[in-house]
C-alpha cells in the first residue's frame, strides 16, 4: 500500500465511492462515457482497490480519469453501491494537487475551466450567465440564442429577470459584499488555493509548451490550446 | 414488469414535498437559457396557489459546475451550502427549494455526508463561523422545484384551461419525459418514484391529459457531462448522447419533451438544431424538430400563460406546433418583439430546421 493510494483514502468520496467492487462491469454497460470514450470505470476501481501506486500514478498522469462525465449513472445501478464517479472526483483532485493533470491533454483542460467558471464564481457570484455563452465559442447553440445574446437587456426584461439590477430575481447583479463572503468562504477553505495550484502547474506546463498562458482569462494561446485541442486519439 | 410491480417499488421511494413557506433559490443555468420559467414558477405558486415563496438577493451560485468540473473541493462547496442554509435560517424559513437539478443533487449529497460523517458537519461550521460569521439550521425539507409542482399537480389541473390532448383528433398527446441524472441517480430516495421509476414529470404530464412514452433510452444521461461541454474540444461526447436519445425515442413520434433540468432541456433543444445543421436530420416527421419544455413551461402552458413573456422564443425549436395541438392562442407576430413592444431584430433561419 502507498502512499498516493493513503492519500486517496482521506478523500470521503474514495471511502463512499469504493468500498468492494467485484467487478461486475454494470457501470460500464450504463456508463455514457464508456460509450463514447476508451473508457472503463470498471477498470478504475480494479486499479483503485488494487492499492499499486505505479498503476494509482499511471492513472492520474493518464487521459482516462478525464472521460467521465459525472452523471453517476453508475451509482444506481452497481449492486454493491460503489460509486466510480465519486471515486473519479477523488482522483481528479490528487492529479491536480500532485500537478500530474498537465501531463494529459484532457488534464491539461482544468486550466481553461479555472479560469472560466473558476474566475465567474469568484468575480459574479454566477458558475454560468448569459455572457460566458459566446455565439462564436458555441455555435451549437443556434441563431436563436446568438438573437438572444445581442439582445440580452431587453430579451431578459420580457422574461421578468431583473439582468444585472439590484435586488432578487433572474441574473441579478450579486452586490460587492455578497462577493466578498464567497471570497472568503474560498479563503478559509483551501478553495482560492486549489485554483492558485492548478494556475502554477499550468503555467508550468504551458511554459514547457512555449505557449503564454497570461495572468487572466481565456485570450493566450494556452487557452486556445487546452480549449480546442482534440488529438482524437481517445476512442 | 407488471403494473402492480412497478406501483409496489414505486411506493418505496414517496417523498415528503412540503405544502407552503418555501425559500427558493436559482439556477445559474435556469437563470442564463430560461429565465422565464423561474418567473413561471414563482407566478404559479404565489398568484395561482397562494404560497409564501421568499428569494433572498444574497444566495449565490452553488459552485456546483465548479465541483463536479473538479475545480471547487468538496470543503468549499459544503461551506458554499452552508451559507445558502444561514440565509434560509436568517429568514425564518426551513423549506429549501432549489430550481437547479445540480444544485439539488450537490445539497443531497451534503446532507447525506454530513449524516454519515458528522465531523464533516461540524468542519462547515467552524470554516462558515470563520468567513462569515453566520450560523445554519439544516432544512426540515428539501425539494426540486419540480417535486413542488408535482405536489400540486392536480390543483392545477383543476384550475388550467388546457389539457395535454390534440385538439384535432382528441388523442392524448405524447411524451418524453427526461429527468436530469443529479435529481435521483446518486439518491434514489430522495426523488419521487427513485431513480428508476421516477414519476416527478410522468406525474403532471398524466394529471395534465397527455400520455407518457417508455423508449428504450428514457434514462440515458443528455450528455451534458460538465467538462464534457464546457470545453469545445470535448464536445462530441454531449452531443453524442443526446444523438443516442433521439434516435431512441424518434420511433414512438413524440409531440414534445419536458424536462425537469434546466441543462438538459437546452441541451435536447440546442442539440437538434446541431444535428440537424451537421446531417440533414430531424427526429421528427415535419422536420421541424421535437419542442423541447421545461415543467414550468409546461404548467403555464396549461394554465394559459402567454409563451413568450414565459421565455419560449428562446428555444431554438419552434414551440408553435405543439401550441397548435393543444389549442392555446397566441399572437406570432410578438415573439420576438421587446418587453415595451419593440423591435429588436428576429433571429436568422436556420439553414435545415423549418419554423
Amino acid at each position: 500500500m502507498g502512499r498516493l493510494y493513503e492519500r486517496l483514502c482521506e478523500d470521503l468520496r474514495c471511502l463512499e465511492g469504493l468500498k468492494s467492487c467485484m467487478n461486475c462491469g454494470v457501470c460500464t454497460a450504463i456508463c455514457p462515457s464508456a460509450e463514447f470514450y476508451r473508457y472503463d470505470p470498471r477498470k478504475i476501481c480494479d486499479t483503485v482497490q488494487r492499492a499499486d501506486d505505479e498503476s494509482i500514478e499511471q492513472l492520474l498522469k493518464s487521459d482516462t480519469i478525464w472521460y467521465c462525465g459525472e452523471c453517476m449513472s453508475c451509482k444506481t445501478r452497481c449492486p454493491r453501491g460503489n460509486t466510480p464517479g465519486l471515486l473519479i472526483m477523488a482522483l481528479r483532485k490528487l492529479s491536480q494537487e500532485m500537478g500530474y493533470f498537465t501531463d494529459s491533454e484532457k488534464g491539461r483542460q482544468q486550466f481553461a475551466i479555472r479560469r472560466v467558471i473558476g474566475d465567474s464564481i469568484l468575480t459574479t457570484g454566477y458558475c454560468m450567465r448569459p455572457i460566458l455563452v459566446n455565439p462564436a465559442n458555441h455555435p451549437e447553440q443556434g441563431p436563436v440564442w446568438e438573437w438572444v445574446y445581442n439582445n440580452l437587456p431587453e430579451v431578459m426584461d420580457k422574461v421578468g429577470a431583473n439582468y444585472l439590477k439590484d435586488g432578487p430575481g433572474a441574473l441579478r447583479r450579486i452586490a460587492p459584499e455578497v462577493l466578498s463572503e464567497i471570497n472568503q468562504i474560498f479563503q478559509v477553505t483551501g478553495g482560492q488555493d486549489f485554483f492558485q495550484l492548478i494556475e502554477e502547474f499550468s503555467k508550468d506546463k504551458a511554459d514547457e509548451m512555449c505557449l503564454d498562458a497570461g495572468e487572466l482569462g481565456g485570450d493566450n494561446a494556452y487557452f486556445s490550446e487546452v480549449y480546442t485541442k482534440n488529438s482524437g486519439n481517445h476512442h | 414488469m407488471e403494473q402492480e410491480g412497478k406501483k409496489r417499488i414505486w411506493s418505496e421511494y414517496q417523498k415528503e414535498i412540503a405544502d407552503d413557506h418555501y425559500f427558493y433559490v436559482r439556477s445559474c443555468i435556469r437563470q442564463t437559457f430560461f429565465p422565464g420559467s423561474e418567473t413561471t414558477f414563482l407566478k404559479i405558486l404565489r398568484d395561482d396557489l397562494s404560497r409564501d415563496v421568499f428569494e433572498d438577493a444574497r444566495h449565490t451560485t452553488c459552485t456546483g459546475i465548479g465541483y463536479h468540473t473538479d475545480i471547487v473541493p468538496f470543503e468549499t462547496i459544503m461551506t458554499i451550502a452552508a451559507r445558502h442554509f444561514a440565509l434560509m435560517t436568517e429568514a425564518g424559513y426551513v423549506n429549501f427549494v432549489p430550481s437547479c437539478v445540480t444544485s439539488f443533487g450537490i445539497y443531497t449529497e451534503i446532507l447525506d455526508t454530513w449524516k454519515h460523517f458528522p465531523e464533516m458537519e461540524a468542519k462547515a461550521r467552524d470554516y462558515l463561523w470563520t468567513a462569515t460569521r453566520r450560523e445554519f439550521k439544516i432544512p426540515d425539507n428539501l425539494s426540486h422545484t419540480s417535486d413542488i409542482i408535482y405536489r400540486f399537480r392536480n390543483e392545477l389541473a383543476e384550475l388550467s384551461g388546457h389539457r395535454l390532448v390534440n385538439k384535432n383528433d382528441g388523442k392524448p398527446l405524447k411524451v418524453v419525459e427526461h429527468i436530469g441524472c443529479h435529481y435521483a441517480k446518486m439518491f434514489p430516495k430522495c426523488g419521487v418514484g427513485g431513480a428508476e421509476f421516477p414519476a416527478v414529470l410522468s406525474g403532471m404530464v398524466e394529471a395534465w391529459g397527455g400520455e407518457v412514452i417508455d423508449y428504450p433510452e428514457r434514462r440515458h444521461c443528455c450528455g451534458f457531462g460538465f467538462r464534457q461541454y464546457l470545453i469545445k474540444a470535448n464536445r462530441g461526447y454531449s452531443l453524442s448522447n443526446s444523438k443516442k436519445k433521439f434516435e431512441s425515442m424518434q420511433p414512438y413520434q413524440p409531440d414534445f419533451i419536458v424536462a425537469n433540468c434546466p441543462g438538459c432541456a437546452m441541451f435536447l433543444d440546442r442539440w437538434q438544431y446541431t444535428i440537424a445543421e451537421m446531417e440533414g436530420i430531424t427526429y421528427d416527421k415535419s422536420g421541424k424538430g421535437i419542442p423541447v419544455l421545461t415543467y414550468e413551461e409546461l404548467a403555464g402552458l396549461i394554465m394559459g400563460y402567454d409563451p413568450w413573456v414565459m421565455g419560449m422564443q428562446m428555444h431554438q425549436i419552434s414551440v408553435e406546433p405543439l401550441l397548435d395541438k393543444i389549442g392555446i392562442v397566441y399572437n406570432k407576430k410578438d415573439k420576438y418583439l421587446g418587453s415595451k413592444g419593440q423591435y429588436i431584430g428576429v433571429p436568422q433561419p436556420p439553414h435545415f430546421l423549418l419554423q
